[in-house]
Parts: structure tokens; sequence; C-alpha cells
């Protein structure tokens, strides 16, 4: 078999008397789409939290393409080839569309001590950072300030940044939050481009979405994982029902 | 960098070039303009700090101090050789910036106001008790900086346009760092450090390096001020110094180098025009300081791109 790309080894988390994330365990190969439900609390965005950087597991390892990042901060894991988006728009609203995309360029490519060539005219950053508009359906929009972007055009910006990176693999949180149909649906078709080309691990609350794109089901319920499988296995899961008792979502899906 | 920002900077210039000329060429009126652009080279660093990396400041008279001190040590060993005194005033200042930068970086916020605040402090402190140099009373130098041995700085338009072209300077250097990958770092980090930090950037070694620069530079107008005067203080570096730095740059609007270049040349200015009004001349500039405060968000280059 295939070394993941990904593996989680027993991650615990805790904060206070709160277990946020209990004993976690998950792999990830290169190419799958592998989503992350689970009901609002159950520490999704918690795990993201570790995998990325932005907080420290109490026990457990992270393995990144091998290696264990456990305890890299997040801008080390960014540079290994591990990108995310946030649940809440993060861009840099004073920069044009493309110069948040070209930051990312920036930071994989060549040292950013430099101190005298305007960063603007860089054709080098530019050309990539266009690239990764252009696959987000961005790039008309690359000399306007980000500020100026529509909620969802801002989801698409999220995205670019994250594929500007050029990374080995996506944590997507949520990439379809706040969307209406219309921009969800467009965020839909991009993802689904994705497929195969990128490792992506997936956070999202829109089911119909999640079982149309993902390879790999994992179910997060009060920082557990109850259950892990295909799309088929898992909608015809009972402990999955059970966690989304009352929830319409999991019939539509 | 937007065109307008450059013009109003370059209109600047032209105006500071031909004042002399124009009648302001006399000894009080040069040592004015002097001030004028020695505190706009000082309000300009200290906005790559401020505008560019969210840093504010409050001990940035500590480094124009430091410049001032290097040109007390070494006049007070009858070295006066700019060649000698300007890099090694320089290097002092930046190595002042590097040290306690190294340090307040780690801190944001209001955290790192008040650590900067302290090392100003300290800095001032320590000046306060060099009697060999004068202590509180302060030191007057034997004479201005020589030019490989000339004494052409003496000259009133000598010194002007010295002061002039080493603000031109300070300004286009300033503005190459923002424009450069290394101030989109720095801008980034400013705006939303997570983001940054999620694409691969440690903020921290962009912004030690910033400080570095903004001392280096705050450093070298403390020698020009040292120089205008001949003349250095303790006063030179006490907080009260800093914040009207601070003022400057936000008075400047926080747009890049041209605002706070404009906010130095008001503050300096209009303080010269209330005191020959009326001694009681701080009655009024405190008040008009809190009017534009509240009235002018974006500074005066914020009004000037709104007319």
């Amino acid at each position: 078999m295939v070394e993941p790309l990904l593996e989680l080894r027993s991650l615990r988390k805790r904060f206070g008397g709160l277990t946020v994330t209990d004993d976690v365990s998950l792999d990830l190969s290169a190419g799958e789409i592998h989503a992350l439900i689970g009901p609002n609390g159950a520490g999704k965005t918690t795990l993201i939290h570790q995998i990325s950087g932005t907080l420290a597991p109490d026990s457990g390892q992270v393995i990144f393409a091998g290696k264990d990042v456990t305890h890299l901060p997040m801008a080390r894991r960014a540079r290994a080839g591990l990108a995310r988006s946030f649940q809440i728009t993060s861009i840099i609203p004073a920069f044009t569309v493309l110069a948040n995309a070209a930051l990312a360029v920036q930071a994989r490519s060549g040292s950013s001590f430099r101190f005298f060539r305007p960063a603007a005219g860089e054709a080098t950053l530019n050309d990539e950072a266009m690239a990764a508009l252009t696959e987000v359906g961005l790039h008309a929009r690359a000399h306007v300030q980000a500020a100026a972007l529509s909620h969802g055009e801002k989801r698409q910006l999220e995205l670019a940044i994250a594929l500007a990176m050029k990374p080995r693999l996506l944590l997507l949180d949520e990439p379809l939050a706040g969307t209406g149909a219309e921009e969800a649906e467009r965020l839909m078709r991009i993802l689904a481009g994705l497929r195969v080309r990128y490792a992506i691990l997936l956070i999202e609350h829109d089911m119909p979405a999640v079982f149309a794109l993902a390879d790999r089901i994992s179910v997060l319920a009060q920082g557990r994982i109850i259950a892990h499988g295909t799309p088929d296995q898992i909608r015809a899961d009972p402990a999955v029902r059970d966690a989304y008792l009352g929830d319409d979502e999991m019939g539509q899906a | 960098m937007r065109r307008e920002d450059a013009a109003i900077a370059l209109i600047i210039f032209a105006a500071l070039a031909v004042a002399p000329f124009v009648g302001f060429g006399q000894g009080y009126s040069l040592t004015m303009l002097a001030r004028g652009m020695i505190f706009g080279m000082a309000a300009i660093s200290l906005s790559l700090l401020v505008g560019g990396g969210g840093l504010v400041s409050l001990g940035h008279a500590a480094m124009m101090g430091v410049g001032a001190y290097a040109v007390v040590a070494l006049d007070h060993s009858r070295i006066t050789e700019a060649w000698i005194v300007v890099p090694t005033a320089i290097a002092a200042a930046a190595l002042f910036a590097g040290l306690t930068g190294a340090i307040a970086i780690r801190t944001s916020g209001v955290h790192f106001i008040m650590i900067t605040l302290a090392f100003g402090q300290m800095a001032f402190f320590t000046t306060s008790s060099l009697a060999l140099y004068g202590g509180d009373d302060g030191y007057t130098l034997y004479n201005r900086l020589e030019v490989f041995g000339s004494r052409a700085l003496e000259g009133g338009l000598v010194f002007h346009f010295t002061c002039l072209g080493l603000l031109i300077g300070a300004w286009a250097l300033v503005q190459a760092l923002l424009n450069s990958r290394f101030g989109r770092v720095l801008q980034a980090a400013r705006d939303n450090e997570t983001r940054a930090r999620a694409v691969g950037f440690e903020p921290y070694a962009y912004r030690l390096t910033a400080y570095v620069i903004a001392g280096a530079i705050g450093g070298l107008a403390g020698v020009l001020l040292a120089n205008a005067a001949e003349f250095v203080a303790p006063a030179y570096l006490a907080w009260q110094r800093s914040g009207d730095l601070l003022f400057m740059v936000i008075l400047g609007g926080l747009a890049g180098p041209h605002g706070a270049l404009m906010g130095a040349l008001a503050f300096v200015f209009i303080e010269e025009w209330l005191a020959k009004l009326t001694e009681h001349w701080r009655l009024i500039f405190g008040p008009l300081l809190i009017f534009c405060v509240f009235f002018m968000r974006g500074g005066i280059a914020g009004l000037l791109r709104r007319g």
C-alpha cells in the first residue's frame, strides 16, 4: 500500500473540561477527496486547526508526507505543501485580487527578502497567480481590490490563494459557507475540477455537495470519529443517522 | 504606489528646493525648513513601521537620539568627518533598533507600544546620565560635520540641499521597500497575520528587518538634527518627541511615506507659526491636533485623495 499523504495518529485536544478532539486517527492519500462531516460543535474546525498548525494537540501526531509535523508552526507546514482555506474568509482586503494570489506564489518562489524591485511587476509571480485565479474563474477580476469582491468571489479567491501555493494537500474549511445557490454551484464545479490533481480534506455542511465530491467520508461527533467509509457506506450507517437525528440533510443526500 | 502619491511628494520636494530663493533664504527660515525636512525624514522612517507594518512605535525618538549622540561622542573625540560619523551613527541606531526590536517585536498591540516606550525612556535616562556629554544640559558641538575636510555644511544653502537630498533618498527608499516583495509581506502581515502565516510567512523576521531599517533612517535624521542645531540634549529622546513623530505620521495619513512627509511639515510649520503668534501657542496647538484626529481620519493624504 502507498504511504498516506496525511496521517493523524490518536489526536487529542481538550479545552478545559471539554474534549474537542478525542482520539482521532485518520489517513488521506494523494489525489483523494476526504470529507469530514458532523453536526455543529463536533470539533471539525478544531481538527483542521491542529492539522494546519494553528492549534497544538495535547497528544497524538500529525504526519504529513512521511514527516512528523506535529510541532511545526503553521508557516512551515504551509511551505511544506499544506494549504488551508478558512471558514471565515481570510484575504488581504487592501491588496488587489492578483496580489493576494501573488503573495502565496511568493512564499514558495525565491526569497522574499528582496527590497528594491517592485513586486507588482514580477512576471513570474503574476503569471502563476493568474493561473490560480483562472482555475477558480476569477481572472477577469484580477486587478480589483479584494475588498470590493462579492462574498462568493471572496470564497473563490480564498481557494485561489490556496491553489497558488501549489499545495500537496488542501484543507478546505467550509468552502461553500455563506454562499447563495448560484455561487455554491459555481464553487462546486471548481472543486470538482480539482479532483485527482489535489488531495483535499473537505469540511462542508452542504450534504449533497459532500456526497457528490468525496471519495471517502469521516463523521465526527463530539470530537470522535463515529463512522468512516465511502459515501454509500456512510449513508447507510445507523450511527450517522443517530448523530444527525432530526437533521433532514442526511435524508436528502 | 499610486501615481498621485508620487506626484504629491515630488511637488513638495520641488517646493522645498525653490523655497530658499523665494523669500525663505534667511537664517530663521532655513532653520525652520531644515527642521521640517529632518522630522519629515524621521516621520517617513516611522511610517514604514506604523503604516507599512502596523507596528505603532512610541520610541522612535530614541533612534534619532542614538544617531545624534553618536555625533556627540565622535565630536567629543574631535572626529567630525561625515564619511566616518554618518555611517557610524547609522550603524549605532540600527544596532539599537536590532537589539530592542528583537524583543519588542515578540509583542503586539498595546504591549508593543509600551515596550518601545520603555526602551525609549531607557535611552533617554542613559543620555541624561552621560556627564561627559553634558548630562541633562546637553552638549554643544564644536562644529558641523566636515565632508572630506571641507566646512561646506556650515553654509545654510549647502545644508539645506543636503537635508533635501537625504530626505528624497529616505522617501524613495521607503517607497521602494513598500512596493517590493519584502513590503508586500510586511503589509500582508499587518492586514491579516493569519493569512500571511497560512501561505508560509513568519512575520517576525520581516518586521524586525523593517524596524532596523526604520531605526537606521531615524539615526540619520538624528545626525542631521544634531548638525542643524549644533547642539544635542536628552530632550531629543524624550517620549514626547516620539509622540510628536507618531502624531506627524497619523496627521499625514497612513497612506504612505508622502503622507508622513506632509504630516511632519505641517506639524513643524504650524508649531512655528503659532509660537510666533502667541506664547500660549500650546493652548491652540493641542485642540488643533485633537480636531485633526476627529475630523481627518485619513490625515492630510486622505483629504487630498478625496479632493
